[in-house]
Order: structure tokens, then C-alpha cells, then sequence
């Protein structure tokens, strides 16, 4: 597979985000795929943000450990990523405002420093002075030329982003990105081959994007929120596309009305679905176990983000599976499902409506931040319009002489057929309260042990026809592995890649991806792992909830676990070393690594110095007055390189023990530094 | 408009009889709102009424029409879901004053602010009730409850006032003893377009007993027996506030406004739930194209 991937990093506000969607959308329309990774944090402008984009001729399914180009909008962006670019390797950037050290990059990477006032004087000329984020076209442009990238394509999709904007933008923005083309065409040579293109038309989508899609495509006609990152853009879509589509979107004064109105809303008949994070859905699970009861259908997207409370906004985790699993009080028929990858949460969507209704219950669909905002290249075909409707049992009219209908009557399947109000002949009062088949309560006045036993077991019946529709999972990869990768939800992209990097050094690796958590598959799953293999889960959290549920569910053991709780994605390079370690009977290391040191002291230098030092040298020692190892990390003045100053910083626990700070020679006497 | 044909009252009788404590200030209420779906010529299979928890939320079980017997606090959020899925529906809310003025004060201001074409009906006994005793977000200050035995420090909410400041359209006060004259309130409420809060005086027997039927008897009158005009926020705001020697009962404010769905785009169809489900081929093509 021909691949190659992209890093573009500056500050919230910087526009990245729409040099990315240009790249990423001109390898999408030449039938390239992509798969892109925007890491950001909770800020309107300023911060730092990495946007990471992988193409290949063929399927990729991470945003990969690789560096192969890189566009630094900012100093922050090279001094943190300017040396994870490979060998023949680029990195570009602004000649006039930034410069790079070659002592940050590693060997066979070029420096492409683009002279902006002299690569773009000619459009200037043309066009007049040009805004200083326009300069990321000029980047963009030249980045085409290297990677090899249509040049036609690009300015046809710069056309479409710009046409609404008239035409001498457009000419514009297309002048600058030839500027930034021509320039690297006749200063540096392409970092890769070139491409063949199949020019199938590829939509770029995100998770979000396809969540709300398949909802529109299964009839969504309710959508409820209350904004919360990563969620929020299932909200964006629907909104903005409501009025095309007829769906009414509402947004609630909180996640307790989200909740409540949806199952509203699907009681009286409407597919209806909602959104949140796993902070929303904590105010949400007593009307979750209410839809349980009610036997209201509704669908419910819970999009995990780093936790506990506020945790990390804009940062991924897959650490709210027992919330799921415990959501609510008492026992009730529900489902829970996690979707791996973009096509996933489409189709996963329109499957989440269709058993709501045929088992009325409430659907819960698990995302992660990954997942759902991360975009990726999806087959046209992939995603269709033409989707299964399956509402259950509902009933629209009644004839009284068959009796009286009784809303929760007690079948053989536990499914009662379903009338919604404004039917004749039909009336009922749906209880959160216990209640007979007739849905008069059983709880206050009336009291009646069997009917309750009766009316669980009913309700609790229908998961085990729900459990036979849903497809088992299988496992994916060699019959004779040595190792088996359990995962689920959005970090199977990256297992998918580390189980195939593994086989191909010879460690044969197959992975198995849980999608149905709820109802779960134990005899298909058991029957898969009770093989001997070295199994171990991929997941990112502390705790390996998945592990811990899969052996609740089958009584198996898993042999290591690998995990992550950093905020950022797994990536199949991480995987590959920690089966390694595994395999070899090592213990996770969780010593503060050297790139670690540096990261917490710089860290500590912005948060209290005004990013006036940075660290370069770290060494770790044994200390006694510290009772650790301890790194001491050397720092220097950022623009002079004068030396700075040192830092103490636990090997274990990462402790900022002192500072020391050196002024400068050449500014003393030192002005008083404020902290900001 | 259509020809408003009244209904028997007896239709709304529902399939058990209510397990409130005799006396109980709700019994009126039941009565009343079945008069008022009566009076407004709603057929049973049209009326939702949805409600909270509490003993006053047991009403739709009292009822002959469909109903949601939802959570602790969340009647209004059930409420609207239900009624935009279906705005040929008439919903009505019942609940009491814990459930409304308290655990879900927060859902009934944004109601009210959204000015939705709903009903609620709120039985105010200044008292917990279900709970056996405890004081309510109404209940007055120095009174011993359960939970304050040595008097109420809190001053208790003006839900009068609250709703004619958060946006309520239609904000009356009934009185479980004037059972016709709530009855007429109610059915103002539900002919009204808009949000509309009605306030029962609907006593305790069994844990308030300071705001008993003798207690309010003395002190109510009605607003339609004098020459009040409620279509001034600021003067039925005033109007709110008198509290003491004379309360008011009846239609505080009353307001023709643009409604929530008059303003939503997704009923020019229709209601919901009568509309065709997915999307046309051509339309889905969009979509996909605008992220090509």
C-alpha cells in the first residue's frame, strides 16, 4: 500500500481546519481514502492544535505512527512535532516568521521554509495584500506538489469551498495554492510517488456525520440535545439540515429534558433520538430505565470523552462502559452497541431505530470522541438512502370486539403490540411505575407479587429474540494466532492495523471486535476464546472495562490487557510494542519517559513562565532526597538558546520537585516576569 | 375554527377509582379536568395528559384518555416531546407543586419561555405529600413541616409570578374548592394557544394543616366577579403578589402570542408522527455530495 501522512499544527483559530478539509477532500474525489485525526483542546482560539491526516490507495484505518510531511503554522508546532517526521521526510513552513532548528529534526528530513512575501507577491500583485491565514494555502499548495497530490483537483474543490464567495476569491485562493505548487515544484523533490487514481468520488465524513445521517435515513423525525463536546456536531448537522430533511430539533435547557422529550416523543409514535457525552447521559439514565419500563422506543448516542466529572472535553476514552451497563436503577430490556468505524455508525444507526421500535426499548449506541469527529473516507456506495424501516408491532386501529386492548399484554415474545395516543379503542396510561397488562399499577393501591414476577419476565423476554437478530462477531485473521486482540468500538481501526503489522513480523495476530455489548453474544464469544492463545483487550482506559465485562459474561480470563488514558487515540505502533512486552513477560513501564520529562517541564514553562524557556537536555538518575529516580531536565532561553535554567522532575511520579531559573546575560538586569 | 360540540363529562371517567386520602383536595381537580376535556369537546384518544410523580401525578390513572405516568420532575419534558411528535394531540400536564415548582422547576420555566401550546395544571398543597409531610418549594415560611419542625426558613415560590416573567401566556389560580370555576379555567387553559399554568389551591387533609379548605374559603375571591382585565403582564404581575387577607382565583394573565409551533419549519407538513419516514434517493444524494 502507497500511504502517506500529514501533520498540520497551529493554534485554535489558525484555520487549519480548512487546509486539512482541502487536502483531505481532493485525495477523497481522486478515489483516494483518508482517515484524519484533529487533536484540539477545550479553546475558542489560541491552545495548540495537531490535525493529522493519513492517505492511501487503499483502506486506512488509523490516523497511523507515521510523520511523512509536516505544516507548521506556528513555533509551538515545530518544537513539538518537527522531530517525528521520518526520514525523507518535509516540513514546511513560513520562512519569513519561523525557522526550524536543524538539531530538532531527524536525519533525511528537508526544511521547506516558503519565503511567503516573495511566493505570493505575485498574487498580491493581482489581487492586493492577503490575510495572514491565506498563507495556509500557499502551505497546502506546496504540499500538494510533494505529496504528489492533482493539482486540478485541489483547485476544484478550493473552487467549491470559495464559489458562494464570488469568483475573484476563488481565482485567489486558487493563485495561492499554484504559488505554494510552483514554489516546492522548483525547490525540493515529492516525498512520495506518484498515485494511481481510481477517481471514485469518496465522501469524507465523520462519525457524528454518519450518526445523523442514519438517523435521517431511518426516519429520525425528533432530535433532542444539549450541547456537549464530542457530541455537539450530531446537534450542527441536524440543525442545519432540519428544515431540508422536516426533522423538529430541539435544544433542551438540559440533558434531563433531552431525555425525557425524546422518550416523549417516541411514545407518541416519531422515531426519535438524542445525543450527549458521558456527563449528559449520567443526568440521563433514570429516564433511560423509564423507557425501560414504559417500553418507549428511543435512541440514545452516548459519545465518551476523557473522564471522571469534566475530565478532558475534547480528548477520546472508552471508559464509560459500566455507566452504560449500570445506567438507571432496577433491571430492564435495553441495548447497547458500539460501532467501530464511520460506515459503522451509519448503519449501526439505522439498526438502533429499528430495534427500538420492533422491541421497544431504549437503544443506546457508544461512541468515543475518536470515533465521532475524527472524518474518514467512506465508499460512495457504502451509505445509502435505501434502508430497512421495520417498526415493529404497531397497531392503528382496534376493533373492540376483539376484546380489550391491553397495552403490555403478556405474549410468548414479550413484545406487546403498540398503539401510540390518537388511536380509537386503545387508550392507556404508560407508567413508570410497575404495572398489569392493562397498565394499571400494581405499586400503590393494588399490590400483586405474581403479576410483577410475570411482567419482568415479559419485559426481560425480549432480549433473547433481540439477542438471535443481532449477527454474532467473528474473528478476524489467521486460525493459528499466537495472540488475540479483543477491542471495541473505535480503537479496532487501530488493532485492525497492529494485528496485521504483528503477522507480518511474525507474530500471528487476530483480533475480535465486540460491537453488541448489550445484548452480548457469551456462547459465540466463549466459543471464540476458549482457544490458546495469548488473548489480550486493546482498550483506552485505566481500568480494561471491557476485559473485565467479557469475563463477567464468559468466565475468560484475559491473558494482558493494553491500555490507554492519555486523551489521545491508540495507535497500532503502541499496540505492536506493548504485545511485544507482553509476549516477553514484561510489566507495563509506567516510568516518566524521556520525551515525558521534557513535556511535563515544558508544560510547567508555559503554564509559568510565558513559554520564555524550553527544555533540551534530560537525564535520569537515582536520587536519594527524592526517594526516585529523578530526571534533570536542562532549559534554555528560548530566543537567545542562553542556558535557562534546570528542572527536577519524578522518574515515577512525575513530580515538577524544584526549578531553577538563570537569567539571561544578555537581559539583565531581568524585568520582573508576570505569570499569565 | 370548528364548532366546539361538548361532551358528556362521564366519557373522561377513568377504569379505577382514585386512591387519594378522603377529602384530598384532588378529587376536585380530577373532576374538574375531566369537565374542562368535556367543555373543550376533546375526544379521549386526542387527550394526553402526562404527569410527574406524586400523589397528585396519579391523576391519568384516573382518567378515560391516554396518559404518561412519567418521572419525579420530568412531566413537562415528556410532555413536550410528546405534543411536538404529535400537535394534534391536546396534552395536558397534571402534577403537583413538588414535582413542578421543585425537582422540576427547571424544565417548567424553559416550558413557559418557549411558549408551547400545552396545559398544566399544577395541584399546589405547599406540602410533600407522597413523602408523608415535608415542606415544598410553596410552602409558607415559619410553617412546621417533617423536615423543618422548627419552622420553614425558605420564602416560598411565587409560581403566578414565575410564569408570567418566564413567558406564560394563560396563567390562572383555581381552587379545588371551586370545582365549576376551575373547571372553566381549565378549559380556558386548553382552548388557549400557548402555554398555559394553572395554580390549584388543592389542600392536604392529612399533612398540611395550616393551608386547609376553611383556611382558603376565607380568604379567595374571583377575579371574573370584579372588573379585572388580565391582558397587562405588568398589572396581573402585581396581581400576583397579593397574598394575605385576599387571594385571587381565576385568570391572572392572558396574552395571545406566536407559539413554539408556529415557528418551527418541521410542521409545515404536518404533525410528526403523520409524516413519511427516510429520505428520497435524490435528497440522500445531496447529502452525501456535500461532503465530497
Amino acid at each position: 500500500m502507497q500511504e502517506v501522512t500529514i501533520g498540520i499544527g497551529g493554534s485554535a483559530g489558525d484555520g487549519l481546519d480548512k487546509s486539512g478539509d482541502t487536502l483531505a477532500r481532493t485525495a477523497g474525489r481522486l478515489g483516494l481514502q483518508v482517515y484524519a485525526y484533529n487533536c484540539y483542546q477545550s479553546i475558542i482560539r489560541g491552545g495548540h492544535i495537531f490535525l493529522k491526516i493519513r492517505i492511501g490507495d487503499e483502506k486506512v484505518r488509523s490516523h497511523g505512527n507515521h510523520l511523512n510531511a509536516l505544516i507548521a503554522l506556528n513555533q509551538d508546532t515545530i518544537e513539538r512535532h518537527a522531530g517525528e517526521v521520518e526520514d525523507g521526510g518535509v516540513i514546511l513552513l513560513n520562512g519569513d516568521r519561523l525557522k526550524c532548528n536543524q538539531a530538532r529534526i531527524r536525519a533525511g528530513v528537508n526544511i521547506l521554509p516558503l519565503p511567503m512575501s516573495h511566493v505570493t507577491a505575485s498574487v498580491v500583485e493581482q489581487f492586493g495584500p492577503i490575510q495572514p491565514i491565506m498563507q495556509n494555502t500557499v502551505l497546502v499548495g506546496a504540499l500538494m506538489y510533494l505529496a504528489q497530490i492533482d493539482f486540478e483537483q485541489a483547485s476544484g474543490v478550493l473552487t467549491d469551498t470559495f464559489k458562494h464567495k464570488g469568483q475573484k476569491v476563488v481565482d485567489l485562493n486558487v493563485g495561492l495554492l499554484k504559488a505554494g505548487w510552483d514554489f516546492a515544484s522548483s525547490h525540493s523533490k515529492p516525498v512520495g510517488a506518484s498515485w494511481k487514481y481510481s477517481r471514485v468520488r469518496r465522501p469524507f465524513v465523520t462519525g457524528n456525520e454518519a450518526i445523523a445521517l442514519g438517523a435521517a435515513a431511518a426516519g429520525c423525525k425528533f432530535y433532542c440535545a444539549y450541547p456537549m463536546t464530542p457530541a455537539t456536531s450530531i446537534l450542527h448537522w441536524m440543525s442545519s439540515h432540519a428544515k431540508r430533511l422536516g426533522i423538529c430539533v430541539k435544544q433542551a435547557e438540559d440533558e434531563l429534558a433531552v431525555i425525557n422529550m425524546a422518550i416523549g416523543a417516541g411514545l407518541a409514535g416519531v422515531r426519535a433520538m438524542c445525543a450527549t457525552a458521558g456527563g449528559g447521559f449520567a443526568l440521563m439514565t433514570e429516564a433511560i430505565g423509564m423507557a425501560g419500563m414504559m417500553e418507549a422506543p428511543v435512541v440514545c448516542v452516548e459519545v465518551q470523552r476523557g473522564g471522571p466529572s469534566t475530565g478532558l472535553p475534547t480528548k477520546t476514552e472508552q471508559a464509560d462502559l459500566f455507566q452504560l451497563l449500570g445506567a438507571s436503577q432496577g433491571e430492564y430490556p435495553r441495548m447497547i452497541v458500539a460501532p467501530s468505524d464511520v460506515t459503522d455508525a451509519f448503519w449501526t444507526t439505522v439498526e438502533a431505530f429499528n430495534m427500538a421500535e420492533r422491541y421497544q426499548m431504549p437503544v443506546m449506541i457508544m461512541s468515543d470522541l475518536l470515533l465521532s469527529e475524527h472524518p474518514e473516507t467512506v465508499d460512495a456506495d457504502a451509505l445509502t438512502h435505501d434502508v430497512t424501516i421495520d417498526r415493529g408491532q404497531m397497531i392503528t386501529s382496534w376493533n373492540p370486539d376483539a376484546g380489550k386492548y391491553k397495552r403490555y399484554a403478556m405474549t410468548p415474545s414479550g413484545i406487546s403490540p403498540r398503539a401510540c395516543p390518537g388511536c380509537a379503542e386503545t387508550l392507556y396510561v404508560a407508567g413508570s411505575d410497575e404495572h398489569d397488562e392493562e397498565s394499571i399499577l400494581v405499586s400503590d393501591m393494588y399490590t400483586s407479587p405474581a403479576t410483577r414476577r410475570k411482567m419482568m419476565e415479559k419485559r426481560m423476554r425480549k432480549m433473547d429474540q433481540l439477542l438471535k437478530d443481532l449477527p454474532a462477531p467473528s474473528l478476524v485473521g489467521p486460525a493459528d494466532a499466537e495472540v488475540t486482540l479483543v477491542t471495541w468500538g473505535s480503537t479496532g481501526g487501530a488493532v485492525a492495523e497492529a494485528a496485521k503489522m504483528l503477522s507480518n513480523e511474525g507474530i500471528k495476530t487476530s483480533y475480535l471486535q465486540i460491537k453488541y455489548i448489550v445484548p452480548f453474544h457469551s456462547k459465540e464469544i466463549s466459543a471464540i476464546l476458549n482457544r490458546p492463545t495469548m488473548k489480550i483487550t486493546v482498550e483506552v482506559n485505566y481500568t480494561s472495562q471491557l476485559s473485565k465485562y467479557v469475563r463477567m459474561e464468559t468466565s475468560i480470563s484475559m491473558d494482558g490487557h493494553i491500555n490507554k488514558y492519555d486523551g489521545e487515540p491508540l495507535e497500532p505502533a503502541y499496540i505492536v510494542s506493548h504485545v511485544k512486552d507482553i509476549l516477553a513477560g514484561r510489566k507495563p513501564d509506567l516510568t516518566v519517559t524521556e520525551a515525558e520529562a521534557k513535556e511535563i517541564a515544558d508544560h510547567y514553562l508555559r503554564t509559568h513562565f510565558a513559554n520564555k524557556l524550553c527544555p533540551t537536555k534530560a537525564v535520569c538518575q537515582p536520587s536519594k532526597k527524592y526517594n526516585e529516580p529523578v530526571w534533570t531536565i536542562e532549559l534554555t532561553h528560548r530566543l537567545s538558546g542562553e542556558p535557562g535554567g534546570e528542572m527536577i522532575v519524578g522518574a515515577h511520579t512525575a513530580s515538577t520537585y524544584s526549578f531553577k531559573k538563570v537569567e539571561e546575560e544578555s537581559s539583565k538586569p531581568a524585568p520582573q516576569l508576570t505569570r499569565q | 375554527m370548528s364548532t366546539v360540540v361538548e361532551l358528556p363529562v362521564d366519557l373522561f371517567k377513568g377504569p379505577i377509582e382514585p386512591d387519594w386520602c378522603p377529602g384530598c383536595g384532588d378529587y376536585g381537580v380530577l373532576k374538574s379536568v375531566q369537565q374542562a376535556a368535556a367543555i373543550c369537546g376533546v375526544q379521549p384518544k386526542d387527550l394526553l395528559i402526562v404527569s410527574g410523580i406524586g400523589c397528585s401525578s396519579n391523576l391519568p390513572g384516573f382518567m378515560h384518555a391516554y396518559g404518561i405516568h412519567s418521572l419525579h420532575g420530568r412531566s413537562v419534558p415528556v410532555a413536550t416531546g410528546a405534543h411536538l411528535a404529535n400537535t394534534d394531540l391536546k396534552v395536558v400536564m397534571t402534577g403537583g407543586d413538588g414535582d413542578g415548582y421543585g425537582i422540576g422547576v427547571g424544565h417548567f420555566i424553559h416550558a413557559m419561555r418557549r411558549n408551547l401550546n400545552l396545559t398544566y395544571v399544577v395541584m399546589d398543597n405547599q406540602i410533600y405529600g407522597l413523602t408523608t409531610g415535608q415542606c415544598s418549594p410553596t410552602t409558607t415560611v415559619g410553617h412546621r413541616t417533617k423536615s423543618t419542625p422548627e419552622g420553614n426558613m425558605e420564602r416560598p415560590i411565587n409560581p403566578l409570578a414565575l410564569a408570567i416573567v418566564a413567558g406564560a401566556t394563560y396563567v390562572a389560580r383555581g381552587f379545588s374548592g371551586e370545582q365549576k370555576h376551575l373547571a372553566d379555567i381549565i378549559a380556558g387553559g386548553i382552548a388557549h394557544k400557548g402555554f398555559a399554568l394553572i395554580d390549584v389551591f388543592s389542600p392536604c387533609v392529612t399533612y398540611n394543616k395550616v393551608n386547609t379548605y376553611p383556611w382558603f374559603k376565607e380568604r379567595v375571591y374571583k377575579l371574573e366577579e370584579t372588573d379585572w382585565n388580565p391582558s397587562d403582564a405588568g398589572r396581573s404581575l402585581q396581581k400576583a403578589f397579593e397574598w394575605g387577607d385576599k387571594i385571587p382565583l381565576g385568570v391572572l394573565y392572558k396574552s395571545d402570542q406566536l407559539t413554539y409551533e408556529d415557528s418551527e419549519p418541521a410542521f409545515e407538513q404536518g404533525p410528526l408522527v403523520k409524516q413519511k419516514l427516510g429520505l428520497e434517493s435524490k435528497l440522500f444524494a445531496e447529502l452525501i455530495e456535500e461532503m465530497v
